[in-house]
């Protein structure tokens, strides 16, 4: 009598969780006729903060890449395409995916400089890159210098001709990126290059002697999520209209809270960034007027998450209940 | 029959999810030199560790002067007595000969073990007292590592691997010189991978068999043959 | 002349980045850890001596005998209760945590001090200065800085290679375990740790105040030139962090002398060479 292993990657809980967001990705694409236009607003909104959240955590809960400097991400994407429109009078759709390979192609140099460094002092190092940037777009006097400056409206007629078509463009293309973000960051994961990922992540030295080559595959992981990042600050700033140097490269913004959002929801899931961003909108709804006390509460809370509960919201309940909605690993089942 | 310095009791030990040992008794009597002795991963080195503290056991399992002492920090359980001599010395390489002695005599114990006395018995420290330590020989080495734990003036020591990586003549003139070390009223216990060497210095003897006591008793009363069995685990208990 | 001028400003300013960097290097030293928050602790610093120049009328740098042991009982606390539980092999707590506690210090001294710029008044003393060489003048705050900056890292390597505490802390910092085994308390040794950091650091932010404005906002400022006058000087040697301080300001002068935007660029841009061409810095000691 002998047992036969059974593997599979799915549970009914992800299966179910699967059909669900799938479900909820369509009823969000069909906002622009049930919602109002604040209601596309904050998806949109929410959308980008899942992103840049995914993002991150793909960044820093899988590579270990921790970095305090992606805002040089968001605000290059931003000059970009403020570039692109006013200068190259492109399409500032076309400028989005030209946002992201700017960036990648930034990046390689700029990792080959941090990679140098490690662990915290790799974090304090792209923070370093983020202010160079941040004072070199301030010397560009073309692109506004220290004040910045504004996109013509006739640039973004270019979008499309209804100010309300506009609108529904740019959501998609928000709604778009965050659920391209979790989908690229499940499908990465569910890959080899994901198995190689988690070994680091586990252990660098195991997985060195295993063959995996750790400084190409964090190498790609950085480059990647660069570009990705600038894309999402293109589409920022092409919906705010306006950019100024410390704006673009505000570390508040782009990554204060984004940290905040992945450490809370659950850094290294997949599952915690969506999770995190939900709280974090939750919470602004009932603090929302109390500016620098927002901030203070969400970092002391994320102090507490990390010290008492380190997996974050959905880590723990994961590790409780062993459920995972978007499983990257296998399950073995015994069947006599 | 004089009360028992050190008594361990059935104790348990872990490393994570590996056990390893299980359920191991002894007791030690003032002055007595005990030996420990198994084949690698027994887990002699494991019991010194709970023994000083350096691995978690529970609290009633350890038993030190009366007092329980399982699962208390280390650095609690040293100002209580018990010093260890670490397996591969372990010496601090950032700190010269004479501050490694300074530290082992720290925390303020008072006894026949100052710096002068440690020098008088290791003279060749003394000439090398600010070389950084490591940057000794072997043997070298391993007298400032047992002098750094004969500063804290302890009732017990613990000698773990004396011979670990030196040469036998080394070995040799560092075991001639145990008698001098624990003249004092000292006890000792002694992890010693070359059995005839330890079962001829010591008064009794634990022999582990992976994390369980397979045979103890005194050196004398027992053959090679019945001792070699019981340390590969061969021996019908 | 005016070169001249700006590269010998740029080595005395380099006194108060070596101040702001010996506290970073000391606790890298001793257990491992980057303090996200190192800079916010700077103006955190200069505000407890706002305070109490406020309630005291003392002269700044005399406020030091409060805001010195105020900020050292602060880092005993804090590396007790908080930071000696992130230490381990993970690097996230230790980094998230520090971080966090940047935009709670960052927030915390907004809401109780507004964004006004302040700054503390040393009086006359900020005006003297005297003619070294024909042309060069050398005001006295600088160069009391400069030398305060190099008395503390002589302090510190005394503390360090001299004194008990000093052991303790290389003890430690070679072999938790084997420490303990000493009867050191690790979690007693890094809080005193921090303590003596936070002391200079209370040094590093009485000065600050007094040579320039401060506000809320400018930690992260100061800790990326803290970290930068550690990676140009090469981890685990103070002497070289004070090189590396003087290194970044006299970058520093030389790149406000070709236009003034340029000074933070240009301090950067030294550190960027640093670490593209000798990534272990100038004067290494230890590996990063």
């Amino acid at each position: 009598m002998t047992a036969a292993a059974i593997i599979t990657r799915s549970t009914r809980a992800s299966r179910i969780a699967g059909v669900l967001a799938l479900a909820a990705v369509i009823l969000l694409a069909a906002a622009p006729w049930w919602g109002s236009r604040a209601d596309l607003r904050l998806i949109g909104e929410f959308a980008t903060y899942v992103a840049l959240a995914s993002l991150w955590n793909l960044l820093a809960g899988y590579a270990g890449l921790v970095s305090v400097g992606q805002q040089a991400y968001v605000g290059l994407g931003g000059y970009v395409l403020f570039t692109c429109v006013l200068f190259l009078g492109l399409n500032p759709l076309l400028a989005i995916p030209l946002a992201g390979l700017a960036a990648g192609l930034l990046a390689i140099p700029v990792a080959k400089l941090v990679f140098r460094l490690q662990g915290a002092y790799f974090a304090i190092g792209t923070w370093v890159v983020a202010e160079v940037l941040r004072l070199s777009f301030a010397q560009v006097q073309a692109l506004g210098g220290g004040s910045g400056i504004s996109l013509p409206v006739d640039a973004v007629r270019a979008i499309a001709s209804s100010r309300d078509l506009r609108e529904w463009f740019i959501y998609w293309i928000s709604l778009g990126l965050g659920t391209g973000a979790v989908l690229v960051a499940y499908l990465l994961l569910r890959s080899r290059i994901g198995l190689a990922l988690t070994a680091i992540r586990d252990s660098e030295v195991a997985s060195m002697s295993l063959g995996v080559r750790i400084t190409s595959v964090k190498f790609a992981v950085y480059v990647l999520v660069a570009a990705a990042t600038a894309m999402v600050g293109s589409l920022i700033f092409l919906q705010k209209l306006r950019i100024t140097p410390d704006a673009a490269f505000s570390v508040n913004d782009w990554t204060a809270f984004v940290i905040f959002i992945v450490v809370i929801g659950g850094i290294g899931t997949i599952e915690g960034p969506v999770i995190g961003t939900i709280v974090y909108f939750l919470l602004r709804e009932f603090l929302a007027d109390l500016g620098s006390t927002y901030l203070l509460i969400l970092g002391a809370l994320a102090i507490v998450i990390m010290l008492a509960a380190p997996k974050g919201i959905w880590g723990s309940i994961a590790q409780r209940f062993g459920i995972s909605l978007f499983p990257t690993g296998y399950r073995v089942h015994w069947r006599e | 029959m004089p009360e028992a310095l050190l008594e361990v009791r059935d104790l348990k030990a872990f490393y994570g999810d590996f056990q390893a040992l299980h359920g191991v008794s002894l007791a030690l009597r003032p002055g007595e030199m005990l030996a420990l002795i198994g084949a690698n991963g027994a887990g002699k080195t494991t019991l010194l560790k709970t023994i000083c503290g350096l691995v978690a056991a529970p609290r009633e399992t350890i038993r030190w002067k009366g007092e329980a002492i399982g699962g208390l920090p280390a650095n609690d359980i040293v100002k209580r007595g018990i010093a260890l001599v670490p397996e591969g010395r372990r010496l601090f390489p950032s700190l010269s000969v004479e501050e490694n002695l300074i530290l082992g005599g720290a925390m303020g114990r008072s006894g026949p073990w100052t710096l002068a006395a440690v020098y008088a018995m290791f003279p060749v420290l003394k000439e090398k007292r600010h070389a950084p330590s490591t940057s000794l020989s072997g043997g070298q080495q391993q007298m400032v590592a047992i002098g750094r734990a004969l500063m804290s003036n302890p009732e017990l020591i613990l000698l773990d691997e004396l011979s670990l990586g030196l040469a036998p003549i080394v070995t040799r003139d560092i075991y001639a010189m145990l008698p001098d070390i624990l003249g004092h009223g000292m006890s000792a216990i002694l992890v010693e991978q070359d059995v005839t060497r330890a079962l001829a210095v010591s008064q009794h003897f634990i022999c582990l068999q992976e994390g369980r006591v397979s045979l103890e008793g005194q050196p004398a009363a027992f053959t090679r043959e019945r001792i070699s069995a019981a340390y590969f685990g061969t021996a019908p208990t | 002349m005016n070169w001249v001028n700006a590269i010998v400003q740029g080595i005395l300013v380099g006194g108060l980045y070596a101040l702001f960097a010996a506290g970073l290097s000391l606790i890298f030293g001793v257990m491992r850890l980057v303090n996200i928050a190192h800079g916010d602790l700077i103006i955190l610093a200069a505000y407890v001596a706002l305070v109490v120049v406020q309630l005291t009328g003392l002269h700044p740098l005399a406020s030091l005998i409060a805001v010195v042991p105020l900020m050292a009982a602060f880092g005993y606390a804090l590396q007790r209760g908080i930071l000696n539980r992130t230490l381990g092999k993970d690097i996230l707590p230790p980094l998230l945590v520090t971080f966090g506690l940047s935009v709670i210090l960052q927030n915390g001294l907004l809401q109780v001090f507004t964004a006004d710029s302040r700054k503390l008044n040393a009086g006359a003393m900020e005006t003297m200065s005297f003619n070294a060489v024909a042309g060069i003048n050398i005001g006295l705050m600088p160069l009391l800085m400069f030398l305060t900056a190099v008395a503390v890292i002589a302090g510190l390597q005394f503390v360090f290679y001299r004194t008990a505490m000093g052991r303790a802390f290389r003890a430690v910092s070679d072999d938790k375990e084997t420490a303990r085994l000493m009867g050191l308390d690790n979690d007693k040794v890094y809080a005193a740790a921090m303590a003596l950091c936070l002391s200079v650091v209370a040094i590093a932010g009485i000065f600050l105040a007094i040579r320039s404005n401060f506000d809320p906002a400018l930690g992260p400022g100061r800790l990326i030139f803290g970290f930068e006058a550690v990676i140009i000087g090469g981890l685990g040697n103070l002497w070289g962090t004070l090189a590396g301080g003087v290194i970044l300001g006299v970058a520093q002068g030389i790149g406000a002398q070709i236009d003034p935007g340029w000074q933070l660029l240009a301090g950067h841009l030294a550190f960027l060479l640093v670490l593209a061409f000798r990534p272990k810095g100038l004067f290494p000691r230890i590996e990063g």
